[in-house]
């Protein structure tokens, strides 16, 4: 158990000598899915809720699609299969995005969270209270300035404890990422568990590491709603 | 059939009433019930003497011709008929567990398996893990490369490019051990069929695995084609003898195993497979 | 028969070249193993929940660590820790009491793995959705003398089910799609047959799509039983104006 700690410390925090790995990559894997996840979600979230059925539909079906499949098989999808069909790999461009396989993971993870995210954030827009709304239309705000100023803050603000939700999930869900090749605390996990046939103990100490991180993001998410959802009242 | 005459199921039974009868008439203990009492602790240690009706081999089918999945799910294989070949030779029904393969040694060690049969080479730090048999084969390593891309078991010519291999074999300890050092990007896939297809895609400049399994296994598909091999690589830490592991301890086993692999050979089955699988080569070294 | 089907109709590039029913049985085994973990985890979330509202501490603290450990662990490190240690801790208890040697096959071990995971997230919605129900209901039960198992079953337990279904839906779902990580711990499920069948021909693409649509072929009919079993349950309530 000691001999595993002292070989394998460094590769489970953040490198092992060679390249990012670990606990560092999956923050990384992280926050690069979930700033791009969220910055998609709002103007998706915005089409969900339209009246006009040819915005809302392509969005509905986008996250049909991604809330109704598994994020290993698209995760699959976007690392071996896309790069299988030969019309991707004559296009430079397209070749060099999928060879690489931290973009692959970060594109699936990425579209995976928007979906859920927009469906988050589409539900936090429906119940915002009418009499904002109403407020905010009889001081002439309409249009873009109406959904900037009014609905996507209070949107926002009401989605957090779901939205908090969808963040620790993510985190969870990262874990899939070494089936790509991208090491993260699991693939460091197995390659201790490989070497050294202790397989508790291997897995245990990743486990540790993301029940800390879990944690961790509780504990901001609670400081954000102390912040930013105290307008709603002491029982939040 | 052990020593007290009982069988394992019996002993179990037997156990099972007396803790009954026992509990319920404490004080009428007749002298047949204190000499089965007595028999108890003998039963039960000499019951696991074991004759293996059933040997259950651990396996990661991702390995052809070694071990592979056929269309219709069966496993198909020359360590798949060797293995089926074995047990036909100690009258015991072969079963095999499919697993990934570096949960075969944990599995083994876990009693979800009694034997590992999968192209697994007998290495120094395998063998503080588990048992193993005679050898069953031998196999050199190599790597696979792009016809006419430049590249050679050398390691100078693999420097920045890109080597994967298969989590848990030898060539991962070679791979990190030389390779790494000597400034080649190397990566570990899941099993060995991902590491063919990403070598396929472009993902990977090229890919070290046992020189067979290259060779009847990729090189001689049609997607093998355009890709050769490269000469034999020579370490110490790629040793070719392959055998079936066993939980350390378990001799009973691996004596058994043994006396099977020496009648197949005796009796000309493992020269039948050889031939079927791989022609002309010669995959026993003896040793 | 399916391959058939497809050169009749004229299109033979969507055979799929004889793997059929390895994907079948690999479809059978993903909807085997959901349900039968389903049907663990909600009794081990029934438990769970009442350990948790229960006032003794002995019965609370182990429910509130389980819920906590397990919801803060991915699925995929629970399954790996569990899968493989499950057999050697049974095989260690047995050595130690001297009986004979128990086997867990693969799935049994899925699927006590997935029940036991998923029997968290369920101890949650249940403990939300017994709380939910009027303190009222609970006096009045006892007022008439019914019995503990009495009052659960037919008092607290109907009207439970009423708050618990979108829990239970959504973590029905949730549980759906974990079984497509059971591949990798080696179950030969949907996954894993694409995965074969898309290896052995190299159309890696074409049959991984075809498994995100029985997965959303799948989600559907279950979004589909849902929302009838909500409208049954829901009878004789009122929802919030919109």
């Amino acid at each position: 158990m000691i001999e595993l700690l002292q070989e394998y410390w460094k590769a489970f925090l953040y490198t092992d000598g060679a390249e990012i790995t670990g606990l560092a990559m999956t923050l990384w894997l992280l926050t690069a899915s979930i700033f791009i996840g969220f910055l998609g979600a709002i103007p998706l979230a915005i089409a969900r809720v339209s009246d006009r059925a040819y915005v809302r539909w392509p969005v509905q079906f986008y996250t049909y699609l991604f809330r109704g499949t598994p994020l290993y098989i698209q995760l699959l999808i976007c690392y071996t299969g896309i790069y299988s069909i030969a019309a991707v790999r004559s296009q430079p461009l397209l070749d060099e995005f999928f060879r690489d396989a931290m973009s692959c993971t970060i594109l699936a993870f990425a579209l995976n969270t928007c979906a859920y995210t927009t469906e988050i954030f589409a539900g936090a827009i429906r119940n915002i209270p009418y009499g904002e709304l109403e407020a905010a239309k009889a001081y002439g705000l309409t249009g873009w300035r109406l959904n900037a100023f009014v609905v996507v803050p209070s949107a926002l603000r009401r989605a957090l404890p779901y939205y908090s939700n969808e963040v620790i999930l993510m985190l969870h869900s990262t874990s899939v990422a070494f089936t790509a090749t991208v090491p993260d605390i699991l693939k460091v996990a197995r390659d201790a568990n490989s070497e050294t046939f202790l397989t508790f103990q291997s897995f245990g100490i990743g486990a540790l590491i993301y029940l800390v991180l879990s944690f961790a993001l509780v504990g901001l998410f609670r400081l954000a709603e102390r912040r930013w959802l105290s307008f709603l009242g002491p029982a939040h | 059939m052990d020593k007290c005459g009982f069988d394992e199921h019996r002993s179990l039974k037997l156990l099972a009433l007396n803790l009954i009868t026992i509990s319920r008439d404490f004080q009428m203990m007749s002298l047949r019930k204190l000499f089965v009492l007595a028999t108890l602790p003998f039963c039960i240690s000499l019951a696991q003497a074991k004759e293996y009706k059933e040997i259950r081999f651990g396996v990661d089918a991702n390995y052809a011709p070694f071990e592979s999945k056929a269309p219709d799910g069966n496993l198909v294989g020359f360590d798949i008929d060797l293995g089926n070949a074995i047990c036909a030779e100690l009258k015991a029904k072969c079963k095999w567990v499919e697993s990934d393969f570096d949960g075969l040694i944990p599995g083994l060690r876990a009693n979800k398996f009694d034997g590992v049969l999968s192209s697994m080479t007998v290495t120094p730090v395998r063998e503080k893990a588990v048992d193993f048999t005679n050898e069953l084969f031998s196999g050199p390593t190599s790597y696979v490369y792009k016809k006419g891309s430049g590249l050679s078991a050398d390691v100078n010519s693999l420097k920045g490019k890109r080597v994967g291999f298969f989590q848990g074999s030898i060539q991962e300890g070679y791979a990190k051990a030389v390779l790494k050092k000597a400034g080649v990007k190397v990566q570990s896939y899941q099993n060995q069929s991902q590491v063919y297809y990403d070598l396929v895609s472009g993902r990977l400049d090229a890919s070290i695995q046992d020189t067979l399994q290259a060779k009847a296994g990729f090189l001689s598909s049609p997607q093998g084609a355009d890709y050769e091999m490269s000469e034999q690589v020579e370490s110490e830490l790629l040793p070719s003898k392959t055998a079936i592991a066993v939980v350390k301890g378990n001799d009973e086993l691996k004596a058994q195993l043994n006396s099977a692999i020496k009648a197949i050979h005796e009796n000309g089955t493992y020269a039948k497979l050889q031939t079927k699988y791989f022609g002309d080569l010669n995959l026993y070294s003896g040793k | 028969m399916i391959d058939n089907f497809f050169e009749a109709v004229g299109l033979p590039g969507l055979s799929m070249q004889g793997f059929g029913p390895l994907l079948l049985k690999g479809t059978w085994m993903t909807i085997k193993l959901s349900l039968l973990s389903l049907a663990v985890s909600v009794i081990l979330g029934l438990i769970g929940a009442s350990a948790k509202l229960s006032s003794s501490a002995i019965a609370w603290l182990p429910a509130q660590i389980y819920t906590t450990l397990i919801r803060g662990v991915p699925d995929l490190v629970l399954m790996l820790l569990i899968f493989y240690s499950l057999q050697t801790w049974l095989t260690s208890l047995t050595q130690y009491l001297d009986w004979n040697y128990i086997e867990i096959d693969p799935f049994a071990a899925g699927v006590i793995t997935l029940g036991f995971i998923y029997g968290a997230y369920f101890t949650e919605t249940f403990r939300g959705a017994m709380l939910s129900v009027p303190k009222g209901q609970r006096e009045a039960a006892v007022a008439y003398g019914l019995s503990r198992s009495q009052r659960f079953f037919l008092i607290t337990f109907p009207q439970m089910m009423r708050f618990a279904l979108p829990g239970i839906g959504n973590n029905w779902l949730v549980l759906l799609k974990a079984t497509a990580l059971v591949s990798i711990i080696g179950l030969a499920d949907l996954v894993k047959a694409a995965q074969d069948a898309g290896k052995s021909t190299f159309q890696l693409f074409y049959f991984l799509v075809l498994a995100a649509l029985v997965y959303l072929f799948i989600t559907t009919l279950s979004n589909f039983v849902l929302r009838r079993l909500a409208r049954k349950y829901s009878a004789g309530s009122r929802e919030a104006l919109q």
